[in-house]
């Protein structure tokens, strides 16, 4: 991105966000003492839209709480959820943390890696899934645990997570 | 969908409402909810807070501070608006407690946060729980909307002229943000960065106004000190460790799971009798008391009290009741590269010791493991760890060295049998995908 992208703050046309979610956004910065407290909400529901956090979406979130387009950046660099290239439909997060290490967290994950032929943050050429080996996602007493988006399976084996996978990828294509 | 396990020796307090249906708020009422507010709405902030001291509460984030005394410290008078924040970012590795009150129970947390405005004097609470928690916001969402419907929530809250409002959002994955001037900073809509303290929260807080911030189990468990009374309530624990508490079983346990028990209850006895003993008849090895920050018990020393105080003179922490069970098949030092690699994952940066310091003792592990390390690194870990002790604004820092200091200390042979170039004795794995960690 250049220099004059992330510094000049055009006032967006409109919305780039359907309809419900821009009337969600107009609900939300209503609800905190200061505006910008909706800022990391705003941002999750804007990536659970559009698949990623695109210019636009940061231009109309930064206008939306009269924020830099640079201060907004700031603060979505720093949270691991947060992205601004697009993913797979399906983002496979496999948690290989102490709990789930003992469990075969790792194993899992390097499964993964071979069913689906790909790495750590890479999508497949399809666009269906991509592969993430992710931190403790708070399921520890019910590991080796994975989540595919925002949903939990836990209690996985190499076996019961190909079949969910497999549902995934049936979902893909309907 | 989470499993729930049950076992006769539980206490089942926090969790008595777990798998009954208590989402619902009809269901909630239907069993004793919203009793405890009124109670508490009855007797005034001075009554509430003395009930609170007297029923030796502690903070189940990890602290273990006492909770009535951190609402004492809330000034009464103020400029700025008072908040009450509930801390549900759960991310300590080992604990998945504060999954299952959202699920299970999201009405206890919201019950829990009026009566801490009320003590305090907030007419606001937030909770706040992890990015990753999304279908618990959902669930969580539906709990305060009912609750507003009801008019428990908004003005004149309950017939009375106490208006009171509640906003639940999540965070977008980061571990520090768990820690209260980072939650803070993060619900302000900035990075993650934690505060100098002082001035601590209960003056300076969320907008600059006098916060209180709690531990979601700490929150949820505020109904059940006035439903059962405070003295009942502190006589089921053990001394100055007020009632049960949620432990977190993970690991090589044979019924992994969260489990009521008392405070004080024997770690030997939660691990071999509560959680059945170590999978498939295997030996144990170590212990993980209270969630990956808290220094590694050796077998021998987990007949103690699961409380504050006895952990702590065991040379650990209670912690956020993460018990990670280790048997005798785990590499000590891998485990020890992996608990490091979370904290060099998740430090923010902002105080160089951790951000380095974590950095350094991740590159050191990993080339250790793999057989490449030197005999002078076996100190060299433990140095880096122990100049990182007490030298950052916030206790990830701390987290990351105490664990490591304890492997070290404890798991020296370990270390010392992957010296000479031997790649992991204890591992599966070849050196050369070792390297790869």
């Amino acid at each position: 991105m250049s220099l004059t992208n992330i510094s000049v703050d055009k006032k967006p046309e409109g919305t780039i966000f359907s309809p419900e979610l821009a009337a969600r956004f107009d609900k939300l910065v209503t609800l905190y003492p200061m505006k910008r407290s909706a800022l990391i909400p705003m941002l999750l529901y804007a990536q659970d839209e559009i698949g990623y956090l695109s210019d636009a979406a940061i231009a109309e979130i930064a206008h939306r709480l009269q924020l830099t387009v640079l201060d907004v950046r700031n603060v979505l660099s720093y949270y691991s959820m947060l992205r601004t290239r697009p993913a797979g439909k399906f983002n496979v997060q496999v948690c290989t943390n102490i709990s789930c290490m003992l469990r075969g967290g790792q194993e899992l994950f390097e499964h993964c890696e071979r069913q689906l032929g790909i790495g750590h943050k890479q999508t497949t050429p399809d666009g269906v899934f991509s592969l993430e080996e992710v931190e403790c996602i708070g399921a520890c007493s019910w590991a080796p645990a994975v989540q595919v988006n925002y949903d939990f399976h836990d209690n996985l084996t190499p076996e019961t997570l190909d079949a969910i996978l497999a549902e995934y990828r049936s979902k893909a294509s309907q | 969908m989470p499993t729930l396990v049950s076992h006769p020796e539980e206490v089942k307090i926090v969790s008595s409402r777990f798998g009954q249906g208590a989402a619902e708020i009809d269901r909630y009422i239907e069993l004793g909810g919203y009793q405890a507010v009124r109670q508490a709405m009855e007797q005034g902030p001075e009554w509430i807070i003395a009930q609170m001291k007297a029923s030796n509460l502690r903070g189940r984030g990890g602290a273990g501070f006492p909770t009535g005394m951190k609402w004492s410290f809330v000034p009464k008078q103020s400029e700025k608006p008072k908040y009450v924040l509930v801390n549900g970012d759960e991310s300590e590795p080992g604990t998945c407690k504060d999954h299952l009150i959202f699920l299970h129970d999201p009405h206890s947390v919201i019950e829990g946060t009026i009566i801490a405005g009320l003590a305090i004097g907030a007419k606001m609470g937030f909770i706040y729980l992890r990015g990753e928690y999304r279908y618990l916001l959902t669930i969580m969402e539906k709990a305060i909307a009912d609750a507003y419907a009801k008019g428990f929530l908004g003005k004149g809250i309950f017939g009375s002229n106490f208006d009171f409002e509640v906003v639940s959002q999540t965070g977008a994955g980061a571990y520090e943000v768990g820690e209260e001037s980072a939650l803070m900073e993060s619900l302000e809509g900035k990075r993650g960065i934690p505060r100098i303290k002082p001035p601590f929260p209960a003056v300076v807080g969320l907008y600059g106004g006098p916060t209180v911030i709690n531990n979601a189990e700490t929150i949820a468990t505020v109904p059940h000190i006035f439903r059962m009374g405070a003295e009942a309530y502190a006589k089921v624990g053990s001394e100055r460790n007020g009632g049960t508490r949620l432990f977190c079983v993970s690991g090589h346990a044979e019924r992994n799971g969260v489990y009521e028990l008392p405070m004080g209850y024997n770690l030997k006895k939660l691990i071999y009798e509560v959680a059945g003993g170590i999978r498939g008849g295997r030996q144990l090895k170590a212990v993980v008391p209270g969630g990956s920050s808290t220094p590694v018990l050796l077998a021998s020393e987990i007949d103690i009290g699961l409380d504050f105080d006895q952990v702590g003179q065991a040379g650990s922490m209670l912690g956020s009741g993460g018990v990670v069970v280790l048997d005798e098949t785990v590499c000590m030092v891998e485990f020890a590269l992996r608990t490091i690699k979370f904290y060099q994952h998740e430090s923010c940066g902002w105080c160089i010791p951790c951000r380095e310091g974590t950095d350094w003792l991740k590159k050191t592990l990993t080339r250790f493991h793999a057989g490449a390390g030197e005999a002078r690194d076996i100190d060299n870990i433990r140095y880096l760890a122990e100049n990182m002790l007490g030298r950052t604004f916030c206790p990830l820092g701390d987290a990351a060295a105490m664990p490591t200091i304890a492997f070290v200390k404890k798991f020296r042979q370990e270390f010392e049998d992957h010296l000479d170039g031997r790649p992991c004795p204890y591992a599966k794995k070849p050196a050369n995908e070792l390297v790869g960690v």
